[in-house]
């Protein structure tokens, strides 16, 4: 469906997306995640032609943008950061002015605005100036603008930034409704949201593409590894980090401090995905020592994020 | 063709929704009409040179108030890029707002058709320099619209983008005074340059392709320079 070539970007001498390669598929909901300044808004912003790449190319369905910029408009509906809609319009002018635009006949604007605004919880709505709407509100009037002409491609730059947890749900639940025929982009930064809602993850840095793989594959990568939390009363430290260090050839024990009095508290990472609390807590059966705390904590997406985001 | 409508009548009613328009109006209203009549019954004859003979000054400060906001605002809050992201070319949106702009100078113009109107209860009214002054009216404002609309492609606050457009139609203006201080070599091609000349002939009645010809070239100039600037920014 889209195929993104060697794409780059430089403002000034600034790089901002260096060679990015992706080859996006129908139906697929890909999430784009990175730090912030990880041209990721960047990168969405010449796939729907509004920034010209520097070197590289885009193919929507085998039309590159740089010679048919329009065509490919056609092809995509984009909400951009914070919604910047014309604050001083009534919605419904708004939306009626998007159909002129996105070439809808003039019989079946009205139509086409009443179904918008079932999906997307705008009736209410309808006949308030722009201005006058919240942030969700917004979001959700630039959520119509972007479907108002059934695209098959949808662009979202972090639609659910800055709402409340309702609407962030909401949000949500209508990506995964229209997921279902359409083919989604989205950015966002908010590390659960692109696990729920996403088939697949591109992780970029610094411009550059760090991670590319199915949700659940990027899952499975980080469960690859364990931590241990393990906390022990009236314990001498030293005894305790050799005695903990034998139970497995391939860990590492480090002693953390504790806040609390006479507990000290320790981390036990390990490369492998064997379970080790068993092994631990046999080792402790041996001496005398007493546990406040044994809790395996597995690797999330979070920790991979930070693995491939480190220095930024 | 058709998007350009659609542009063109969205900016065209954005004018009549904010306040902008009506303040704007009135402003203009006000100053002709004042600048008018308190010489008009000195003169004692029933035309109205008096009124194309200001109008070119008067419209270099008024046009680029009117056309400020097409792009600045845009960038402003942002909606540029919307505007972009739609299946619509530079030259549809450049055209689009050129035509709301000069439509609504137009509208601001309408009123004042009262002024021959009264005072041909007064004297006889000579029908061509009135018809031919209302028509280089318009070539004028549409001028002065290409060239506010570009000053306002270039910066994203509005009070910049009148005074550079303000700065540039004035200079138009009053190009064809400043010949006196122009090494003679030039002097004709300054003196061609000069809006003011080619207004005053038309509202002389005298329509002269030349006159004609130069008006639409400023308009040309003037979107075309708003394209390449909205190319660049892309």
């Amino acid at each position: 469906m889209i195929e993104v070539k060697n794409l780059t970007k430089y403002y000034n001498n600034f790089c901002a997306v260096d060679g990015i390669n992706l080859e996006i598929k129908k139906g697929e909901i890909l999430g784009l995640l990175g730090p912030n300044g990880a041209g990721k808004t960047t990168t969405l912003r010449m796939l729907t032609g509004f920034f010209k790449p520097t070197a590289g190319d885009i193919m929507v369905k085998g039309i590159s943008i740089l010679d048919n910029t329009l065509e490919v408009k056609e092809l995509m509906g984009y909400l951009p950061e914070s919604a910047p809609l014309y604050h001083n319009m009534l919605v419904y002018d708004y939306l009626c002015y998007v159909a002129k635009i996105r070439n809808i006949k003039g019989d079946k604007i009205d139509s086409r605005l009443k179904e918008l605004s079932e999906l997307c919880g705008l009736s209410n709505i309808m006949h308030q100036s722009i201005n006058e709407l919240s942030k969700g509100l917004k979001q959700r009037v630039g959520l119509a603008h972007a479907m108002m002409n059934d695209p098959e491609i949808l662009i979202l730059d972090e639609p659910t930034s800055g709402l409340d947890p309702n609407q962030i749900a909401e949000i949500r639940e209508i990506i995964k409704r229209i997921g279902k025929e359409k083919t989604i982009i989205f950015s966002t930064h908010i590390l659960s949201e692109a696990e729920a809602t996403c088939d697949r993850i591109v992780i970029i840095n610094k411009g550059k593409i760090v991670a590319d793989d199915s949700t659940q594959k990027l899952k499975n990568r980080a469960a690859s590894g364990s931590t241990i939390n393990l906390s022990l009363y009236d314990v001498n430290g030293s005894d305790a980090l050799q005695i903990l260090k034998s139970v497995a050839p391939d860990i590492e024990v480090s002693k953390k401090e504790s806040s609390e009095k006479g507990l000290i508290s320790f981390e036990i990472q390990s490369s492998t995905s064997k379970d080790l609390r068993k092994d631990i807590y046999l080792k402790i059966k041996e001496t005398d020592w007493v546990i406040a705390e044994l809790k395996q904590e597995s690797q999330t997406l979070e920790s991979i994020f930070h693995e491939l985001t480190k220095g930024n | 063709m058709k998007q350009i409508i659609n542009i063109a009548a969205k900016e065209f009613k954005d004018y009549f929704i904010s306040p902008i328009a009506y303040i704007v109006i009135s402003i203009f209203l006000v100053v002709t009409g004042w600048f008018f009549f308190s010489t008009f019954f000195l003169f004692d004859t029933a035309d109205m040179r008096n009124f194309f003979s200001m109008l070119p000054i008067i419209f270099s400060f008024v046009i680029p108030a009117v056309t400020m906001r097409l792009f600045s605002e845009e960038m402003n809050i942002g909606s540029y890029e919307i505007l972009l992201t739609m299946p619509v070319s530079f030259t549809d949106i450049a055209v689009g707002k050129f035509l709301a702009a000069t439509l609504f100078s137009a509208c601001m113009l309408f009123p004042t058709l009262s002024y021959p109107i009264f005072i041909s209860f007064i004297g006889e009214v000579d029908p061509g320099p009135v018809i031919g002054g209302y028509i280089g009216s318009i070539l004028l404002s549409g001028a002065f619209c290409a060239v506010g609309i570009f000053a306002s492609s270039l910066t994203r606050n509005q009070i910049v983008a009148f005074i550079i457009g303000a700065a540039i139609c004035f200079t138009l203006t009053i190009l064809d005074q400043l010949l006196f201080f122009v090494p003679s070599y030039i002097t004709d091609i300054m003196a061609f340059l000069g809006a003011d000349a080619h207004f005053q002939s038309i509202a002389k009645g005298i329509i002269d392709s030349r006159d004609i010809l130069y008006f639409l070239s400023v308009i040309f100039i003037g979107l075309f320079g708003t394209y390449i600037v909205m190319q660049e920014r892309n």
